[in-house]
């Protein structure tokens, strides 16, 4: 069936595009921070130790996803506190509390009487049964990133691209710092419900990567990043709906698709500008 | 009249041999120092501890009358080797307005007198036409002009400068020590250099800097003072002021 048509007779594929389109404002926003400070690895040391919080929300009986954003900041802070006073051994704790931080998780959910959570969507997402009530709470989310990035805009822009000139002018860079890993461990919560934590990297780094080919200043790259996010989602679910795929595989397959085309393109493009400018010489 | 810098038994190490030692140093406001010596030989640690970048294990150091970290508002800063990546994705004009900060309001964007301010310290440094390019697309020599507007938007009184034409070429140097030169009109600059005889031309005084300081009025400086320094026989170019 086709999916617009679709879109009219199910409420859960409309709450599914929904829930999509929440996610990419987030990973618009935050997704070329990550990108240009370069703290891809961090990130997904943060996502991956979320299980932890999931496993344990749910061994409690709390909700999920407040676990998770519990779990998701408390990472955040712990990261960045090693890698601001323990920089000698970064890459080994960081790599160390990702997969902590799942085991942790693993083993929660295992001990967690009744029948199991499906650890797969966890892991892998599944956007076609994101609850309705997710909605708001990802709304939420969503303002908490875009107005700390709107009133810190040049607070954040000073700490990515320059921290020492930052500090001389009086900016507390660790501070910042902290913060823009919290921003990022609730944009990873966001990106959890669509794509879950494996994946959520690549729908945190690939749109911006994206729109860091063609736009070159942080604001440009976000409304680009939130647009190119807006389309793999959707076009992920339509794929996934359509062949009755894995939605969250579906959506980062086609960004990863676009990324390696725009890679290529925007070589060409330059390979093409250089050749004029050439002749033009 | 507070002095701009005062430095006074400083000693410093990094935990092995002192690289300063006993420095003392009196920088009175509206001067032009320039700071030579040779590599290793504690400059940019010097310039780290003024700016509050490093703090001294003993002595001490007033900058603007106050300490390093308090000074910090109201004192300019243009590194050698910027911290930044050039690819970043950022404008001339940006980067220029990075220099405000620390003035003016803590939430939301850049106000009016922001943006006034990186216009009129773009213009003095003579990149006003720039504003629009990406930082990725400028030559060496503009980067660094770039990098003394963001060093000028934050209205300092005491302008440091570490090498500002190791990588640019002898004509661009010397227009850019004539710019240096005419800010001096309003602010105490001290500026790290490689080349003595050469800023010997546009400086006050030369502090000759090799783990320990001695300063010379420029027209003292000859060839016994370059071989104390340097430590072994070193060509010079004798100058007239």
């Amino acid at each position: 069936m086709d999916f617009f048509t679709a879109l009219g007779d199910y409420g859960f594929l409309r709450t599914a595009l929904l829930a999509g389109l929440l996610a990419s404002l987030g990973c618009g926003v935050i997704g070329p921070y990550v990108v240009v400070k370069r703290i891809g690895f961090l990130a997904g040391g943060i996502a991956h130790s979320v299980l932890g919080g999931m496993g344990a929300a749910l061994y409690f009986g709390f909700d999920p996803l407040m676990g998770a954003l519990i779990a998701a900041i408390l990472a955040a802070l712990l990261i960045g506190w090693v890698k601001l006073h323990w920089q000698a051994q970064e890459d080994t704790l960081i790599g160390a509390l990702w997969a902590i931080g799942m085991a942790v998780g693993v083993l929660f959910i295992a001990r967690t009487p009744g029948y199991g959570p499906d650890l797969m969507s966890y892991l892998f997402g599944n956007i076609l049964l994101v609850p309705q009530d997710a909605l708001w709470p990802m709304a939420g989310l969503d303002l908490v990133l875009l107005g700390a990035a709107i009133l810190f805009n040049r607070q954040f822009l000073a700490v990515a691209f320059d921290e020492e000139f930052a500090w001389l002018r009086g900016v507390p860079v660790s501070v910042f710092y902290l913060l823009l890993l919290c921003l990022v461990a609730v944009t990873v919560v966001l990106l959890i419900q669509v794509v879950g934590l494996i994946l959520v990297i690549a729908l945190l780094t690939l749109p911006a990567a994206i729109a860091g080919h063609y736009v070159h200043t942080l604001a440009r790259m976000m409304v680009l990043a939130t647009v190119l996010g807006a389309g793999f989602t959707t076009g992920g679910l339509a794929l996934a709906y359509g062949n009755d795929l894995p939605g969250g595989a579906s959506i980062i397959l086609l960004a990863g698709a676009g990324y390696v085309c725009s890679a290529l393109a925007a070589r060409l493009l330059q390979r093409w500008r250089v050749r004029r400018a050439g002749v033009a010489a | 009249m507070t002095a701009a810098i005062d430095i006074q038994d400083l000693n410093f190490s990094y935990g092995g041999p002192r690289v300063l030692q006993d420095i003392r140093l009196e920088v009175p406001e509206g001067e032009f120092l320039g700071v030579v010596g040779p590599n290793a030989g504690g400059k940019s640690t010097l310039l780290k501890l003024i700016l509050g970048l490093l703090a001294p294990q003993s002595g001490r150091l007033r900058v603007l009358g106050r300490s390093p970290l308090v000074a910090r508002a109201e004192v300019g800063y243009v590194p050698q080797y910027p911290a930044f990546r050039r690819d970043f994705p950022i404008t001339v004009e940006q980067v220029v307005l990075t220099g405000r900060l620390g003035r003016g309001r803590l939430l939301g964007g850049w106000t009016r007198a922001d943006r006034a301010a990186a216009r009129q310290a773009m213009a003095e440094a003579e990149v006003a036409a720039l504003g629009a390019r990406r930082i990725e697309t400028l030559s060496g020599g503009q980067l660094q002009r770039v990098l003394m507007a963001r060093a000028l938007a934050g209205a300092p009184r005491l302008l440091i400068l570490d090498e500002p034409t190791a990588n640019i070429d002898m004509r661009a140097e010397t227009d850019i020590f004539d710019l240096l030169k005419s800010f001096n009109r309003r602010m105490t600059i001290v500026v790290v250099s490689h080349d003595v005889a050469f800023v010997s031309k546009y400086v006050h005084r030369v502090a000759c800097l090799n783990r320990t300081l001695m300063c010379h009025r420029t027209e003292d400086i000859d060839g016994q003072a370059i071989q104390d320094l340097y430590g072994t026989d070193v060509r010079m170019v004798a100058h007239r002021h």
